[in-house]
């Protein structure tokens, strides 16, 4: 029962995040900041992953390559599939869960705690439109993330399978383009901007309504975490089965 | 004037406030005073609109906050301010920002024109070095005067006070009173205070009102609280043994 109430409340938030929205001029700026802090502020961190990641991909590929009917264009091929269809879009965004997640929720969470939010309510200030809009549409801009990861998720592959003397370069990119489908990009894109939305939103919903003192804002932020992979796993299977089944 | 009617507020069973009715009126400083759990921060959400009460109503000036529509409530809350506890300053914002906050979401004005509003207000709660600093390098009696000022730079008719002085060193404390009580008396506001500073309730307590487990025990002003024969209120008040012979001493010289 519970859990229905917290989709329930979950619900109305969103509602009420659209409603009566923050002076445009105000907002802007708002949203610039968060571009900043939740967008250009995890490239570091999704760039050095996806480049290992690919990397291994790779390796993990030529490695078990032993049949030598199998050409090693497929060690490109595999690397291009994994990366583009779940490593790029689906891990980064659970490693995103967890940098952008918790930063949401310990940020609206320590305002609530700090009663800075129930100061916006008094103003007469719609809080869930000021704090949690700005995310959603910063997150929107995730898929250029996922795209950079994309990337450098292939050019990690490439260098492994290269210089760690497994393939040729030009064996690796005949894998690269072999029976390449521009739908499975597609797809992709698809999974992140709904991913970019439960990024913005359960994080800010954990934050929003938690109650009690710093130590909350821990607890808060782990939950967050939790179910923000959750649901993005679930919708992975669901989309994927939508999409690609 | 605000006017409360049969206020009352449940948590679950727990009867928070129970048929409370009372009024507030401007250019006052009132005071909601109380043990801890008597229901003053509960009675002060009610009045700001932060919680619903489950019976009674609340009126600014003849408008009922129950019959008004969001928009109409958002618009109401734009003539309150409010200083909390912690003040509750925006942690990412710098002094100068955290006052024009309300200046930019509500009003048109150009930069120069809030500037000017935000300087004046400033000025007006003697803080005049600290436009730059952000609110974790200025002290609690800073923080204290920039939640003031923030609170007042949009003109309220209502000011609401949540424990003030809380964590504030005496000869501070007095300052925040005296402040308090001068921007009430110039902008001819209603102010309420929820306050556990004795020093503040016999100060500047216009008005008192005496909460106990919910219920309102006594009120009146503070030349009354002296006098009262309550004993709920005596015990309370009274409770150091400085207050009993400053009590003794108020009666002797009056009578």
């Amino acid at each position: 029962m519970n859990y229905v109430s917290y989709i329930g409340s979950y619900a109305i938030m969103i509602r009420e995040v659209f409603k009566k929205p923050t002076k445009w001029p105000v907002m802007r700026i708002l949203i610039l900041k968060e571009i900043d802090e939740l967008i250009f502020g995890s490239l570091g961190i999704i760039i050095f992953i996806s480049l290992f990641i690919g990397g291994v991909v790779s390796i993990q590929t030529a490695l078990n390559l032993d049949n030598p009917l199998i050409p090693l264009s497929l060690i490109g091929f595999a690397t291009r599939q994994s990366v583009i269809l779940e490593f790029a879009p689906t891990f980064t965004s659970i490693i995103m869960a967890g940098k952008v997640g918790s930063y949401i929720t310990s940020s609206i969470g320590t305002m609530r705690v700090t009663e800075q939010i129930d100061a916006l309510e008094v103003m007469g200030v719609n809080s869930l439109n000021y704090l949690v809009f700005p995310k959603i549409v910063a997150m929107m801009i995730y898929p250029f993330a996922v795209a950079v990861a994309m990337y450098v998720g292939i050019l990690g592959g490439w260098i492994a399978a290269v210089f760690g003397g497994f393939t040729s370069s030009a064996e690796f990119v005949e894998g690269l383009q072999l029976d390449f489908k521009p739908f499975h990009v597609t797809y992709s894109f698809i999974k992140t901007y709904v991913f970019a939305f439960v990024l913005a939103t359960i994080p800010s919903y954990h934050g929003y309504y938690m109650k009690g003192g710093a130590l909350d804002v821990g607890k808060a932020a782990t939950t967050s975490f939790v179910w923000t992979s959750v649901v993005i796993i679930v919708m992975n299977f669901i989309l994927t089965q939508l999409l690609l089944g | 004037m605000i006017e409360v009617e049969n206020l009352h507020k449940y948590f679950g069973d727990t009867h928070v406030l129970d048929s409370i009715s009372t009024s507030f009126e401007k250019g006052k400083t009132n005071m909601i005073i109380g043990q801890s759990g008597s229901g003053k921060t509960v009675f002060m959400k009610c009045l700001l609109g932060l919680l619903t009460p489950d019976e009674g109503t609340i009126s600014y000036d003849g408008r009922r906050f129950a019959e008004l529509t969001t928009d109409d409530r958002r618009n109401l809350r734009q003539e309150m301010g409010m200083v909390f506890q912690g003040s509750a300053l925006f942690d990412s914002m710098t002094v100068e920002g955290n006052v024009m906050f309300p200046l930019e979401m509500f009003t048109n004005q150009s930069r120069s024109e809030m500037e000017d509003r935000v300087n004046f207000v400033l000025e007006r709660v003697n803080l005049v070095d600290a436009h730059k600093k952000f609110p974790s390098e200025i002290s609690g009696g800073m923080q204290k005067r920039v939640a003031i000022a923030r609170a007042i730079v949009m003109k309220p008719k209502y000011l609401f006070c949540d424990e003030p002085n809380s964590g504030l060193d005496p000869n501070t404390a007095i300052i925040i009173d005296n402040l308090i009580q001068e921007i009430t008396k110039e902008y001819d506001i209603i102010t309420v205070i929820n306050s556990h500073d004795m020093n503040s309730v016999m100060e500047i307590g216009e008005k008192i009102i005496f909460l106990r487990n919910g219920i309102k025990e006594w009120e009146g002003t503070n030349k009354e609280i002296f006098k009262t024969d309550n004993e709920a209120i005596t015990n309370f008040v009274y409770s150091s043994e400085l207050y009993k012979k400053v009590r003794q001493v108020y009666i002797a010289e009056s009578d």
